[in-house]
């Protein structure tokens, strides 16, 4: 069986460390090049914030320049989304998404491998300008034209460009990635593995994905678009022109407004496989909780003009996604109750993952309320630009999604490094990151209803006290990376050999070794029954009979 | 015990409703003193959605904590929990309930947003919900005669112009209980008319001319700022606002009128020749700020 899987290619990969560093095509290392690439970009895009709240520390300007606070800004939201979030769950489904179907590899290796190392290149293009004389782009990571294509250095090469070379880029990568995710999960799931048997993070990620086909293009036209506004002279976007710069707004928001969902339905995905091993208990409610990702999916695709209710919007447009975008709160609510009703009566265990998604989705409930809120038309118009909006934003990319990410890489840290991460460090990253996240992102709440505008580098002295707080909560957040890093890198080297399923939980990929073989299996599993048969008598899904 | 719990669960979603009625009458406190009739409308929004959040949040969180207290495993226990895989009943009663929740929100958001009518009005639709409909009083506010000023927006400087007094300043003056009619014009980017205490925000789009309408109701000293981001100087595109009485106004209006105009007072111009020493400086290029409006005060 296994021998027409062997490679065509003439050299074989290399099977130590050094296999990270070279072009695999094996998806459990494409997955581990992706958490690893992304977590150091994470940590550039967090030491941004940490001067951008430095700078926010007392009113008036003291630390960087005008240009340089905005380049900061512009920096952080860039990486944090397109070189952090996206590629840290595309590399954890990566990883993932084969073992968890009961499959030996994603459908398209070699496609698989090119998106990886295009990351790379997008992180070198942002980062590296920051030594232009034109300096970074400095436009916000939404580069809303006409502010975005001004060009005051008139070099051809200047931070804005290589940002939309970058953004431009990276979403080439994510419909590489996309195009490959889905099709494995269409097409490769082992035999008894419908997809109502699917783990809900095989749906959650197949729903997020899918957005990615269907969205992803039209912001990558458009910045193609903007490009040429930028240095070529046309004039799609220019307003004195005849072009339109609010239809750059609508490309812009029709992908990342999805995009929320998919960077947070992974996240969905990973509190419902920790949530019930965890528990002791199945998900409440598998299949509604499965089928709702599909149908989130499909709601926002239609609820991008709620972030345009302060633009050049006429009343109808307003309305009408009011009310789309108050539906998104049906199927997000549905899961939050379901994981409330796993936990109900449960036999609750909290190691490190578990109090990451129990954090995790405490401060989604949070996010999920400020959400409906800022979907409310007069409201939004109050709150608009302000740092509600960035209060309630980052409790859904840091307080949910990252805090989802390292519920994540702690869950299956034992299956792809066959080694047990220490207990205690992870306790204390998790109370730190709990306490940093909500000192650093409550406090933008009632900055912004007292009216304090975002992205702003001075401001009114009314403002300070709160501040104060979200700053020091920044520098704390930074801290809290620490014990993460130490436990990785030491846990990685020295720690306990970890058995194939420390966790006694469900689901195809704790039946393999730890780590996974190349070809994730011994032998193909077949699938009989639904997932998280935690308290029934034939526990894991899989037969253990072969083909 | 079946009544002991369900005793319980009334006392707990009583005090829980309690909690949230209260929270939401502070919830005025959070916003900064309204001073439009529109801001009045928005404060009893955010406290209804405040209080119903609320509840939510405390549900929840509740049944969450709940069960972190009192349903731990003991220390090596392995076995599994009962296996429960869900109650349709239940599931339905959690789809039925967000999605009535949503229309409600939606409904009263609505009612809100026509009795504002910044934009002009919408189609008028009945919806009596939460509290009798005050159509009487606001809807008729469109026929009020409109104080019509132009704002014209540049980086980084704003100018008013009152072109019945061939007016033009740095400052908005605004009379008092009448509804005001602003025409938004951008010369360059896109910029955002907000001022906190009026609730009220508008993006100004280069080349397009935007209504905007509200009724301030508060006579006082406020600021404008800049909502949409502008490019370099964007924190320092603030105004000052000032809601007269009708005879401040008109004497001020009067008063201006005298004065030669002269080119404005700009610190975004000021802070381009003459930028802060900041220990981390970048010598990025940055876009030059526009000419100051010429005005006469």
């Amino acid at each position: 069986m296994t021998n027409i899987f062997i490679k065509s290619a003439s050299e074989p990969e290399p099977t130590n460390w050094k296999r990270y560093f070279s072009f695999s095509t094996d998806h459990k290392v494409i997955g581990v090049q992706y958490l690893v690439t992304a977590f150091i970009f994470f940590l550039f895009g967090g030491l941004f914030a940490m001067i951008v709240r430095a700078e926010l520390l007392t009113p008036q300007l003291d630390v960087v320049d005008r240009s340089l606070y905005n380049g900061l800004f512009t920096m952080h939201g860039t990486i944090m989304i397109f070189l952090w979030i996206f590629p840290a769950n595309v590399g954890l489904a990566n990883y993932l998404i084969p073992l968890m179907i009961g499959a030996k590899e994603t459908a398209f290796p070699v496609l698989n491998a090119i998106a990886f190392w295009l990351i790379p290149v997008v992180g070198i293009l942002l980062l590296f300008s920051f030594f232009l004389p034109s300096g970074t782009a400095q436009a916000g990571w939404w580069s809303y034209p006409p502010v975005s294509i001004q060009n005051p250095s008139g070099h051809l090469i200047n931070g804005e460009f290589l940002w939309l070379l970058a953004v431009t880029i990276s979403g080439i990568s994510s419909i590489m990635g996309g195009v490959n995710l889905v099709t494995t999960i269409f097409r490769m799931r082992s035999p008894g593995m419908t997809f109502l048997r699917m783990p809900v993070y095989v749906w959650t990620t197949f729903s997020a994905q899918l957005l990615q086909l269907f969205c992803l293009p039209a912001l990558t036209g458009a910045a193609i678009m903007l490009l040429f506004d930028l240095s070529f002279g046309t004039d799609f976007f220019s307003p004195f022109k005849q072009g339109d710069p609010v239809i750059y707004q609508h490309l812009f928001w029709f992908y990342s407004h999805p995009a929320v969902y998919v960077m947070a339905l992974p996240a969905f995905g990973v509190f419902s496989e920790v949530i019930p091993a965890f528990a002791r208990k199945p998900l409440f409610g598998y299949k509604t909780v499965a089928i709702s990702s599909l149908l989130i999916s499909v709601i926002s695709t239609l609820v991008w003009v709620h972030h345009m209710f302060a633009s050049a919007t006429p009343n109808w447009m307003r309305i009408l996604f009011m009310a789309t975008s108050m539906l998104v709160a049906v199927p997000t609510g549905i899961k939050v109750f379901a994981w409330t009703a796993t936990i109900w009566r449960g036999k609750l265990h909290f190691q490190t993952p578990m109090l990451f998604a129990l954090g995790g989705v405490a401060m989604f409930l949070f996010a999920g309320i400020s959400g409906v809120m800022l979907a409310s038309v007069p409201f939004d118009i109050h709150v608009n630009n302000t740092y509600f909006i960035v209060g309630h934003f980052h409790y859904v990319v840091f307080n949910t999604v990252t805090m989802a990410l390292y519920a994540g890489i702690y869950f299956w840290f034992p299956k792809i490094t066959g080694r047990m991460y220490s207990e205690g460090w992870g306790k204390l990253h998790f109370w730190l990151t709990f306490i940093g996240a909500n000192l650093n992102f409550f406090p933008m709440h009632p900055l912004g209803l007292q009216g304090m505008v975002r992205r702003i580098s001075s401001y009114d002295p009314q403002y300070t006290g709160w501040n104060v707080v979200a700053s020091l909560g920044a520098f704390l957040l930074g801290m809290s990376t620490l014990p993460f890093i130490a436990n990785i890198v030491s846990s990685w080297l020295r720690g306990r050999k970890a058995l194939n399923n420390p966790w006694n939980a469900t689901g195809l990929e704790w039946t393999t070794s730890s780590p996974p073989p190349i070809e994730n299996f011994e032998e193909i599993p077949i699938v009989t029954s639904e997932p998280y048969g935690y308290g029934e008598s034939h526990r894991l899904a899989a037969d253990s009979s072969s083909i | 015990m079946r009544n002991f719990n369900i005793a319980l669960l009334a006392i707990f979603v009583g005090a829980i409703v309690l909690a949230s009625h209260a929270l939401g009458q502070q919830a005025y406190n959070w916003l900064p003193v309204a001073a439009t009739t529109e801001a009045d409308l928005v404060g009893h929004l955010f406290s209804f959605l405040v209080t119903l959040g609320t509840i939510v949040f405390l549900g929840v969180m509740g049944m969450l904590l709940y069960s972190i207290l009192f349903y731990r495993a003991t220390k090596n226990d392995p076995s599994d929990a009962p296996a429960i895989r869900g109650n349709l009943k239940l599931e339905i009663t959690w789809t039925v309930i967000p999605i009535l929740l949503v229309i409600w929100i939606a409904s009263y958001s609505y009612n809100i947003y026509q009795r504002m009518s910044i934009l002009g009005s919408l189609p008028l639709v009945h919806l009596h919900i939460m509290e009798a409909p005050a159509y009487a009083e606001m809807g008729s506010s469109d026929m009020q005669p409109a104080e019509q000023i132009e704002v014209v927006v540049k980086q980084w400087s704003w100018s008013f112009r009152y072109p019945s007094q061939n007016v033009t300043s740095t400052e908005l003056h605004l009379p008092v209980n009448q509804r005001v009619h602003l025409m938004l014009q951008s010369k360059d980017v896109v910029h955002g008319f907000y001022v906190p205490n009026f609730r009220i925000k508008q993006d100004i789009i280069p080349n397009q001319t935007i209504p905007l309408r509200f009724t301030p109701n508060r006579i006082g000293k406020y600021q404008l700022h800049d909502s949409q981001f502008s490019g370099t100087y964007f924190a320092l595109m603030t105004a000052d606002v000032y809601v007269d009485s009708p005879e401040t106004y008109n004497q001020w209006l009067a008063e201006a009128a005298t004065r030669p105009p002269v080119p404005a007072v700009n610190l975004a111009k000021s802070e381009h020749s003459q930028p802060p020493k900041t220990p981390l400086r970048s010598k990025w290029h940055t876009v030059s700020p526009a000419q100051p409006p010429v005005v006469n005060k």
